[in-house]
């Protein structure tokens, strides 16, 4: 297993991701004569993991069972253990796209953080791309380093403890993209410009507040970027539920209302929903939206260096 | 010579230039000008505070629609024509900074025909398609496409399959984040497959190698085992005509049954100029020339058809065996088409412990397709998602929303397969399962593209 290769067995130092059902999973490194504790019962590294393949039901020892996924970005996002704010999937996929990154990228980053978009990042730009990752806290740069070598993709990046507004990233002339969540990110556009490839390049920046995005698009524009672009990206989740609803009564027989009130739908007309005429209700299904939903992360600030 | 927003120009003095470079038009070619446009100083900076006293009485610019008319005629730089304006307007100094700023802005737009050309990427393809040809890609939003690419996890090295009728976007956009290492089958519905905005990509040869495509129409054989490559399938030619993007080489497309051998598909429009118009041709006058060079190609090309279909069936038969393998790395399906039909087979293919997703314009294919794969089984983490973008204008003072787009950006279902275990089903779902209708009272799929 690496973070940008499948694999199709467990293999001991793995990093898994044990499933548990209904959003719940934990991350769990894979190591002969460990045992995990779950809710549903004992897991036997030795016995129950090496060696199965991936995506396989493992019953614990409660006869429970769980199911191991192979570790991605996405999977790793929603599990990794927070040092700081994360940035999750959503904002990533745009971020991804807007800087066009692809295999062989030159990438870099500041601040680490907890890793989760340096590891989408590594995936994306591998396996002849690099990262550059800038974090100015020391603990927070090693933990990453750390992680970056149990994942199998410390090839693909190097983490420089430093501050990014004062000293930059380190490199210069070199990346193709430049991407910033930092709080005062208006101070490293000058350094994020020397950092990028001379023949241009895209920059990122995420910030929470719109004071922030105001003056790291007088920066940009000072420093001559163009194409600057602020947007911000939501995700909407829906349930799948089947709902019904009662037919109110009018003091008319059940005939006439389902023949009135209803166009009993039609087979051919897809995906409408199923009117189904039962003890005086109706039936359709319905994506629900949660009731809580995220309603801001951030704005993210694009540009072109050219 | 290509028209682009009312102007038309020659190419041929961009090349050389960086990509990024902005030129201005003038009649007929290509000037370069600066980068950096000298900001037109106006001088006097004076500007009102309100609108208190300004009226419109449509007497405020004293140039005429002649004037204007005769200083384009001259082939005045656009920028003086813009200086002339604002002299001319009575009440420009009675409007406030910003609505000075937006007057300027505004006159530019109109008189500066400025183009910049840049690099094609997902980002700029996927963006211009959404504004100029949404129907050709299902209305499927740039932002949609990016959460896609990223939930099913597509990086190099990756064994995909694709599934798309988005003339060929997403199969770009795939192509891209791999980088030309691994492999991609593209199962494609009818002929051949639609590769229109694939070719605008400029890709590089390699990429190509290990691109493969299987016609849906033999899905099922292959997961029946009674596959065979003996029969192509046929090309009907209203399905290259519906599609449009018909490359117009001299392929025959004509379906007919007298013909002895199977006619080959085309190929996909790789070797011909990616043009980013495509011109509806007039289909009769085509009809009758296809009939008369029908007699005389037929009888040079037989040989040569027996050549590509060889070939084809070579390919076919490749991309047959990488499939049965049942070890993809990942579906990614955007189609016009019932979601729910194409995702139940071409799971098959997928390894388990790998992502899937499934855009739709509508929610409620994907609502009826949650379902089935939940009675399924061997799909787990399904999510049912939507994105919403919205722009921001930010300048000094004047920071707000610009649009909001919601709603006609498509939805996706998405989820992760796992080891498929014939017997219960998973006794965890049952919950879920009893939350759906009785299955007597179900609505009957039918699989018509809508």
């Amino acid at each position: 297993m690496s973070f940008v290769e499948y694999g199709d067995t467990i293999k001991d130092g793995d990093t898994a991701i044990v499933f548990l059902g209904h959003e719940s999973m934990f991350p769990v490194k894979v190591q002969h004569g460990t045992v995990t504790q779950t809710k549903y019962g004992v897991i036997r590294h030795s016995t129950d993991l090496i060696g199965k393949k991936y995506g396989s039901k493992v019953t614990c020892s409660k006869g429970g069972w769980v199911f191991i996924l192979h570790p991605t970005p996405e999977l790793w996002t929603m599990n990794l253990p927070h040092r700081t704010q994360i940035l999750y999937s959503t904002d990533i996929s745009i971020i991804t796209m807007m800087l066009e990154l692809k295999p062989g990228s030159i990438v870099c980053e500041s601040g680490t953080g907890s890793g989760s978009l340096s590891h989408a990042l590594i995936r994306t730009v591998a396996p002849t791309g690099h990262l550059y990752t800038v974090e100015f806290h020391q603990q927070r740069a090693e933990k990453a380093r750390e992680e970056f070598r149990e994942h199998g993709v410390e090839h693909l990046v190097t983490v420089t403890n430093q501050d990014v507004c004062k000293n930059g990233f380190g490199v210069t002339n070199i990346a193709d993209a430049v991407f910033l969540d930092i709080p005062s990110p208006w101070e490293a556009i000058g350094h994020a410009k020397s950092a990028l490839k001379a023949e241009g390049g895209r920059i990122c920046s995420f910030s929470p507040c719109i004071e922030q995005v105001q003056r790291t698009c007088l920066a940009m524009e000072e420093y001559g970027f163009t194409e600057i672009n602020t947007l911000e990206i939501l995700l909407r989740v829906y349930n799948v539920r089947t709902v019904s609803l009662q037919i109110p009564d009018l003091g008319k027989a059940a005939e006439d209302n389902s023949s009135t009130v209803f166009d009993s739908s039609s087979p051919s007309h897809q995906g409408s929903p199923c009117a189904n005429l039962q003890q005086g209700t109706v039936q359709f299904k319905s994506g629900v939206p949660l009731r809580e939903v995220v309603g801001h992360t951030g704005y993210l600030t694009f540009a072109t260096k050219s | 010579k290509i028209i682009f927003e009312k102007q038309w120009f020659y190419l041929d003095n961009a090349i050389g230039h960086i990509y990024g470079t902005t030129f201005e038009v003038t009649s007929g070619g290509n000037l370069q000008p600066k980068q950096e446009v000298e900001e037109t100083t106006t001088e006097t900076k004076e500007a009102g505070t309100d609108n208190r006293n300004i009226v419109d009485d449509g007497k405020s610019q004293k140039l005429t629609h002649d004037d204007i008319k005769a200083l384009k005629d001259k082939g005045i730089k656009g920028q003086e024509i813009v200086q002339q304006l604002i002299e001319n307007s009575t009440t420009f100094r009675d409007k406030t900074e910003f609505a000075q700023d937006k007057y300027i802005k505004k006159k530019k737009k109109k008189y500066e025909a400025v183009i910049t050309i840049v690099k094609p990427s997902t980002r700029i393809l996927s963006t211009m398609y959404y504004a100029r040809e949404p129907g050709k890609i299902n209305h499927m939003r740039y932002d949609t496409l990016a959460q896609m690419l990223t939930l099913g996890n597509i990086h190099a090295g990756n064994k995909m399959i694709v599934m798309e009728t988005c003339a060929g976007l997403v199969l770009g956009a795939v192509m891209e984040r791999m980088g030309g290492y691994g492999s991609i089958i593209q199962m494609y519905p009818g002929g051949g497959p639609v590769r229109a905005a694939t070719s605008c990509f400029g890709f590089p040869k390699p990429f190509f190698d290990n691109l493969h495509e299987f016609p849906l129409s033999k899905v099922q054989s292959l997961l029946s085992g009674t596959f065979s490559t003996e029969t192509l399938p046929a090309d009907p030619e209203e399905n290259a005509l519906l599609e449009e993007e018909s490359n117009g080489l001299g392929e025959e497309k004509q379906n007919s049954l007298q013909e002895t051998e199977e006619e080959p598909a085309p190929e996909a429009p790789m070797d011909i100029n990616p043009a980013e118009e495509h011109d509806t041709m007039d289909i009769n006058a085509e009809d009758v020339e296809f009939k008369e060079n029908k007699e005389k190609e037929n009888k040079e090309s037989v040989r040569e058809k027996q050549i590509k279909q060889w070939e084809r069936r070579k390919k076919l038969k490749e991309a047959a065996a990488l499939l049965r393998e049942k070890n993809a790395d990942g579906l990614i399906v955007a189609s016009k088409f019932h979601p729910t039909p194409l995702l139940l087979s071409l799971l098959e293919f997928v390894a388990p412990s790998r992502p899937f997703v499934v855009y739709c314009q509508y929610k409620e294919p994907l609502l009826d397709c949650y379902t089935k794969l939940r009675e399924r089984g061997g799909v787990i983490n399904l999510k049912l998602s939507e994105t919403w973008l919205r722009n921001y204008q930010v300048l000094p003072d004047r920071s707000h929303p610009k649009l909001t787009m919601s709603g006609g950006g498509g939805y996706l279902l998405s989820g992760i397969t796992v080891l498929l275990e014939k017997g219960s089903p998973d006794p965890r779902n049952s919950e879920a399962l009893k939350m759906e209708e009785p299955s007597s009272k179900r609505c009957k799929l039918q699989e018509l593209p809508c």
